[in-house]
């Protein structure tokens, strides 16, 4: 099959901690910290948005890709459910920026958080296809979540980008495995600012059977097993989903440690387990095998095997590493930044 | 607001891609790109995309910002000579304005530049960032 010849991902550099946020709705940070497993989210600045994170991230794909020509690219796919626009697609922009118009076809993706996986499911299956040599998924987020909702704790922003072709892969893709339901865990209306969820309802009947639905599919469908793998890579709406699933799975924590991002990052939504996936490739070895299983409300997963390739050591350092971007020249913010940055004040313009 | 959203569109060259324009006889690149060399009235160039790396030349801060960046202030505007010799001039964003210094490497980095209020056209472009890696 085919598979991802270049990665890349972007971050921005602004957090706030769990703290911050609780003091100011009177919640007890210290039980949110426990319960969400989290310290910190991640917050774009008010000239970050999915299109600036998804040229960033698109850009240290194709340092990495090394010698794709962006025009040989043939389709931009971008999942987020924080497009810019509603009426103006993401994609064109991205194309432009990266020189890679007109002869190229692009469509945004939406599917709560797992529309990044989408993007790069569709990009892949075009490559495989032989409808063209190059296709570029992306997963990016500047994530919602309402004043005071548990969600405000964890919504955080981030992009990952994956160039996916035939020939000089980093990874190829073993087996894939989608699995879907209609499940009204987590929504967002027509003009609403931020989205509504079900509370616990969320857990069990939702992320844990929908990400263990695929999953287990997709072992039975590869003949594999979850010792066969080096790593795995969930959907992480906070630190604890991901490693519970993990564990129930038969994943050890060894395996998610390189892009278990949550409990530093936050939920990046559509990019949550796609920059899990760039963190992990950052330090994987030829030969290594990686699970990834993206979860998105509404509900759904795209579970992925990938076979990382002798390529990966030439170019995991051609550009900025995954983690170097969680953990290193970051600012943090206060509240009133935050609600600035975020657009979460009220004025007359 | 038409008028806006078609000058963006027509700078998409040099706001998105850096591109720049280098003149045959001379040799001297220009940006954002010029149809005519000053120096040598010559037209004939080759467009070329400008490095990602500059070092801070001069710079001012804007305290008092104009309506649509009012939010973003202070902020810093530099011109930084980039790795190929050329000058660019661009806003430095990621930034406390104390911590700006001359001299210092900076990254280019694709950022919203300005949106038309909440209903007009969002426009998009080179902004410079601290280089940290």
């Amino acid at each position: 099959m085919a598979g991802i010849v270049g990665y890349g991902a972007h971050l921005p550099r602004h957090r706030i901690k769990v703290e911050e946020i609780a003091k100011v709705w009177g919640a007890d940070a210290p039980s949110y910290k426990k319960g969400l497993m989290l310290r910190e989210k991640s917050v774009p600045p008010p000239d970050m948005d999915t299109i600036t994170l998804s040229v960033e991230a698109a850009r240290r794909a194709l340092i990495r890709a090394q010698t794709v020509d962006p025009k040989d690219i043939g389709a931009i796919y971008i999942g987020s459910e924080s497009h810019p626009y509603a009426v103006k697609p993401s994609g064109t922009t991205v194309a432009e920026a990266i020189g890679a118009t007109p002869d190229i076809h692009c469509a945004d993706f939406e599917f709560a958080c797992k529309a990044g996986s989408e993007a790069m499911f569709v990009a892949m299956s075009h490559v495989d296809a032989g409808h063209m040599k190059y296709a570029l998924g992306i997963a990016a987020d500047t994530s919602q979540g309402a004043p005071s909702d548990a969600l405000e704790f964890s919504a955080a922003a981030g992009a990952g980008a994956f160039i996916m072709g035939k020939e000089n892969m980093i990874a190829e893709c073993l087996f894939t495995h989608s699995y879907m339901t209609d499940m009204p865990d987590f929504w967002r209306r027509e003009h609403e600012f931020y989205p509504q969820h079900g509370g616990r309802f969320t857990g069990e009947e939702a992320y844990f059977a929908t990400t263990k639905g695929a999953s287990i599919a997709l072992l039975k469908k590869s003949g594999m097993k979850p010792e066969d793998f080096k790593y795995a890579v969930f959907h992480q709406p906070n630190g604890k989903f991901p490693q519970r699933v993990a564990k129930e799975l038969g994943f050890t924590q060894e395996q998610i440690d390189p892009g278990w991002l949550a409990p530093r990052l936050g939920n990046t939504y559509s990019g949550a387990s796609p920059i899990g996936l760039t963190a992990t490739l950052d330090v994987s070895q030829p030969g290594d095998l990686i699970f990834m299983c993206s979860y998105g409300s509404g509900a759904g997963s795209d579970a992925f095997v990938w076979e990382v390739t002798d390529r990966i050591n030439e170019v995991r350092d051609l550009t900025v590493r995954t983690h170097k971007l969680l953990d290193e020249n970051l600012t943090y913010i206060d509240y009133g930044t935050y609600a600035k940055f975020r657009h979460k004040i009220k004025k007359n313009y | 607001m038409a008028m806006f959203s078609s000058r963006n569109w027509r700078e998409y060259p040099q706001r998105y891609r850096m591109e720049a324009s280098r003149f045959k006889k001379s040799g001297k690149t220009y940006f954002p790109p010029r149809t005519v060399d000053p120096e040598t009235g010559d037209t004939k160039q080759e467009m070329v995309r400008l490095p990602e790396i500059g070092k801070l030349l001069t710079y001012t801060v804007i305290r008092v910002a104009p309506s649509m960046w009012g939010d973003e202030g202070p902020y810093a505007l530099g011109v930084a000579e980039m790795t190929d010799g050329t000058r660019v001039m661009a806003q430095i964003t990621d930034c406390d304005v104390e911590k700006v210094k001359i001299g210092m490497e900076v990254r280019v980095e694709f950022r919203r530049i300005q949106s038309e209020g909440s209903a007009g056209v969002l426009s998009y472009g080179y902004k410079f960032v601290p280089k940290w890696f």
